[in-house]
């Protein structure tokens, strides 16, 4: 089974998680874009761990990924909710407070 | 064998005390002199219970115990005992107790550092103890008040772990430590009422003298060091000297180089000159100085690196060597010179040198055991004697040393000091049963039966003349007059010689200016030297000559005790050689002959010292008969007593002679040099570092160094502005650098890799 395809969804999605995260206001929005980068580098790895026939160290290394990113947007939520609090607004471009 | 092996605590103890004395001795109830006398009887115990297992090693090594034998390990290397010579006297070889540590290491040259244990240490160690434990313990009252206590006891105690250390010494370097550290001391114990010019030009002189010897015992160390392969152990040296390994080229040098190191700190002639001008310093260092350490570290060395002098200068061969000859000539010299003293403690002084006189030439001669002999028993009475005239100053002359001026009559005063006195000066002048006698007729037996017939000539004029000085010194100390009660002023007692000499010396203001200083001598350290006489009526009116304390006297008790009994540790008439046995080595040394002891010798001896004294006291006794004023009336003996007094003008051929000739061309060249070779380059360098500095500072100080600081500034200020642009403090603008950077990352890696 070749690799490509699995390279190339991975690159697709990789490339919406940038485009999101560069382009939506919405903080939320810019978490699941996140989330996707973040898969889109998981299936890399599995592609790449299945290559590799009998080695799980890319199996491990994304489930690594998924739990991080679990957290992660446990504390992105997080601070999106005191954003909106603090603010009633979660839009990101209003957010230049720390201009230097 | 605890104490043999451990023997490396008797040096260390005093070397301790003394850092412990200078840290906190002032504190301390005792002043530090507790710390002192407790570390050298400590020093003592040791030393005393390693000679006891010393002579328990020689006896099992006797009684054919093959404990005592087997090899031994010196830095590492084993050494296999020599093979015991066949069929030879000394079949039962004993071997030293050797010990060493590395000090330190330099390239593939190990410096150690240890303890060589063998008759001879063992010997020096004892007498070297004793000697150091009486002179501290005398101190404690003879320095009672004086305004560096303190600091005395701790030269003491380092002076005395410096001679330790060298008798101890495992290598030829360790030795060198001990030689420098005694050095050291003795300039500061002669100089140790420093505020008088007179002692620190004393100490200074002590200082130098040896210094000119100690640059032989650099240079003859460094011979013997590359003569023996690279080694300073003491043991492979001179097992290498008695084996024919090092050329005779190669020892003669070594011992040439060496002799002159002996010649410097033994008081040798032509060295000698430092000796009676260490008076200056207190008594009881005095003693120290002539009976345990410093000088006879020099007539040390030459007994423990025998077998290189044995072979470098073919004492074996019975022809005359520098040693012999240095040795003979010194025994004269010094006795000649110690008739015209009338300072007591010189007299003492000069008679040091003509003993080790003695020494020197018994070693020169062959005479291993005998002069090893005397300097143990020549410690013993002259360290006596010195404390006897330490006494007398302290009681019986008021601080005084000067025997023609304030002492005289003083038998029935100090009847203690009188009598240990004698006994000493009978030691010193050879009367049987007295230890003098046993080692001193022992090297002169030894001297003819090797062929130095002469020599024994010399030396038993000296023995003539020895009972004759010390006579004139003990009656003049005690018997006739008293003669320090009341003179006022009067310095110069009705001495004919004295007289004499004044006379021959008329209208020479020089020698009468010396004179006066050579009288005015004293031991107060009160700052107050001027005339001895004039000094006394300052501060006591009514002073009475009596006997000494108890702290003074014990000492001398103890001391005279071991000068009457210590010589029959080597009695040959009665079977005793007991001395030979424990200390004569039996290894690594050449073998010893030994002449037989010879009563006809023996008699003349005796009967030759006997004479002077009765001469000599008869000749005081009758007022001296028709010799008084003969220096006035004969032109010749005014002439030899000048030329006495100016101790054969030695002192002036060093210091206007020599010094002059090297002081004046020398400092003239030097100046001159100075002037402008020197000069020349150090302004030269100076004009040139200042255009340099100019420049520097105007061209790469105010333009480059400046600029690329101002740059440095104005660089980060601009990119810092820069730079600011791009904190917008939007999250989006901050990823899209993000993703830009990582991109063109990868792209750099894709194009690279």
């Amino acid at each position: 089974m070749l690799i490509n395809q699995f390279l190339l969804l991975g690159a697709f999605l990789f490339c919406t998680g940038v485009y999101g995260v560069l382009v939506r206001r919405n903080a939320v929005l810019v978490l699941m874009s996140i989330e996707l980068i973040l898969n889109s580098v998981n299936l890399n790895l599995l592609a790449f761990a299945m290559r590799n026939g009998s080695d799980v160290s890319g199996h491990v290394f994304a489930l690594y990924v998924v739990a991080v990113a679990a957290a992660e947007v446990g504390v992105g939520l997080a601070l999106v909710l005191l954003i909106y609090r603090n603010r009633r607004s979660i839009a990101l471009d209003e957010l230049s407070s720390m201009k230097g | 064998m605890f104490f043999l092996d451990h023997a490396w605590l008797i040096p260390v103890l005093p070397a301790v005390a003394f850092a412990i004395i200078l840290l906190v001795g002032k504190r301390l109830p005792g002043k530090g002199a507790e710390i002192g006398i407790t570390a050298i009887l400590a020093s003592l115990v040791l030393s005393l219970l390693a000679a006891a297992q010393w002579i328990q090693r020689v006896n099992d090594a006797g009684a054919g115990h093959e404990g005592a034998l087997g090899f031994f390990t010196t830095l590492g290397r084993s050494i296999a005992p020599r093979a015991a010579t066949a069929g030879g006297e000394h079949a039962a070889v004993v071997e030293p107790v050797i010990h060493s540590i590395t000090w330190w290491q330099s390239g593939s040259t190990t410096f150690g550092i240890g303890t060589h244990i063998d008759g001879l240490a063992v010997a020096l160690v004892v007498v070297v103890t004793i000697i150091s434990s009486l002179v501290q313990i005398f101190s404690l009252e003879y320095m009672r008040g004086d305004r560096r206590y303190t600091h005395y006891f701790a030269g003491l105690s380092l002076f005395t772990a410096g001679m330790l250390n060298l008798v101890v010494a495992e290598n030829t370097l360790q030795l060198l430590l001990g030689w420098e550290i005694m050095g050291l001391c003795s300039f500061m114990l002669i100089g140790h009422w420093w505020e008088e010019q007179a002692n620190s030009d004393a100490a200074l002189k002590a200082f130098f003298t040896t210094r000119t010897g100690d640059i032989g015992l650099l240079v003859g160390i460094s011979i013997v060091f590359f003569g023996a392969g690279q080694t300073f152990s003491i043991y492979e040296t001179n097992e290498m000297a008695t084996n024919g390994q090092i050329s005779h080229l190669v020892l003669l040098m070594a011992s040439i180089a060496l002799f002159i190191a002996v010649i410097g700190k033994s008081g040798q002639f032509p060295l000698h000159t430092w000796l009676p001008d260490a008076m200056a310093g207190p008594t009881p260092v005095s003693a120290l100085i002539h009976a345990a350490t410093m000088v006879v570290a020099g007539v040390y060395l030459v007994a423990r690196l025998y077998p290189v002098f044995y072979d470098g200068f073919s004492i074996g061969n019975g022809g005359v060597n520098p040693m012999v000859l240095i040795g003979g000539i010194t025994i004269l010299i010094a006795a000649a010179l110690a008739f015209v003293q009338v300072d007591i403690k010189k007299v003492l002084a000069y008679s040091t040198v003509s003993q080790l006189g003695y020494m020197v030439m018994g070693l020169g001669a062959g005479a291993w055991t005998a002069a090893v002999f005397h300097i143990f028993t020549h410690a013993f009475f002259k360290a006596l004697l010195f404390l006897g005239a330490g006494s007398i100053s302290h009681s019986g002359s008021h601080h005084s040393f000067n025997m023609k001026t304030s002492m005289g009559g003083l038998r029935k005063k100090m009847p203690i000091t009188f009598w240990t006195f004698i006994i000493g000066t009978l030691a010193l002048a050879g009367i049987f049963p007295f230890a003098g006698f046993w080692s001193k007729d022992e090297i002169l037996v030894a001297a003819g039966a090797n062929g130095y017939s002469t020599f024994m000539v010399i030396g038993l004029i000296g023995a003539f003349m020895t009972a004759a000085y010390m006579t004139r010194c003990v009656y003049l100390t005690f018997f006739g007059e008293y003669r320090g009660g009341d003179h006022h002023g009067d310095v110069h007692a009705p001495d004919p010689a004295l007289v004499g000499a004044l006379h021959a010396s008329e209208g020479n203001e020089e020698l009468t200016l010396e004179h006066d200083l050579a009288v005015a001598h004293d031991d107060h350290g009160h700052g107050v030297p001027a005339h001895g006489a004039a000094a006394h009526g300052g501060h006591d009116e009514h002073f009475e000559p009596h006997e000494s304390p108890l702290l003074l006297t014990v000492p001398l008790m103890i001391l005279a005790a071991l000068a009457m009994f210590g010589g029959l540790l080597n009695a040959a008439p009665f079977g005793i050689e007991k001395f030979k046995d424990w200390v004569e080595p039996t290894i690594a040394y050449p073998e010893f002959a030994h002449a037989d002891f010879s009563y006809s010798k023996a008699i003349v001896s005796v009967c030759l010292a006997l004479a002077g004294g009765v001469i000599v006291f008869a000749l005081y006794q009758r007022d001296l008969g028709r010799l008084r004023g003969l220096t006035r009336r004969s032109r010749l003996a005014s002439a030899g007593y000048t030329f006495l007094w100016n101790k054969y003008y030695l002192d002036d051929l060093y210091e206007k002679g020599v010094v002059y000739f090297i002081k004046k061309p020398l400092a003239a060249a030097m100046y001159w040099i100075n002037q402008h070779v020197i000069d020349g380059v150090v302004n030269g360098v100076g004009r040139g570092s200042v255009g340099v500095g100019r420049w520097t500072y105007r061209h790469i100080d105010q333009q480059v160094v400046d600029g690329a600081v101002n740059g440095a500034g104005l660089a980060a200020g601009s990119s810092g502005g820069f730079l600011r642009t791009l904190q917008t403090g939007r999250v989006s603008q901050y990823g899209a650098l993000l993703f830009a950077a990582a991109g063109i990352g990868a792209l750099i890696l894709v194009i690279v890799v």
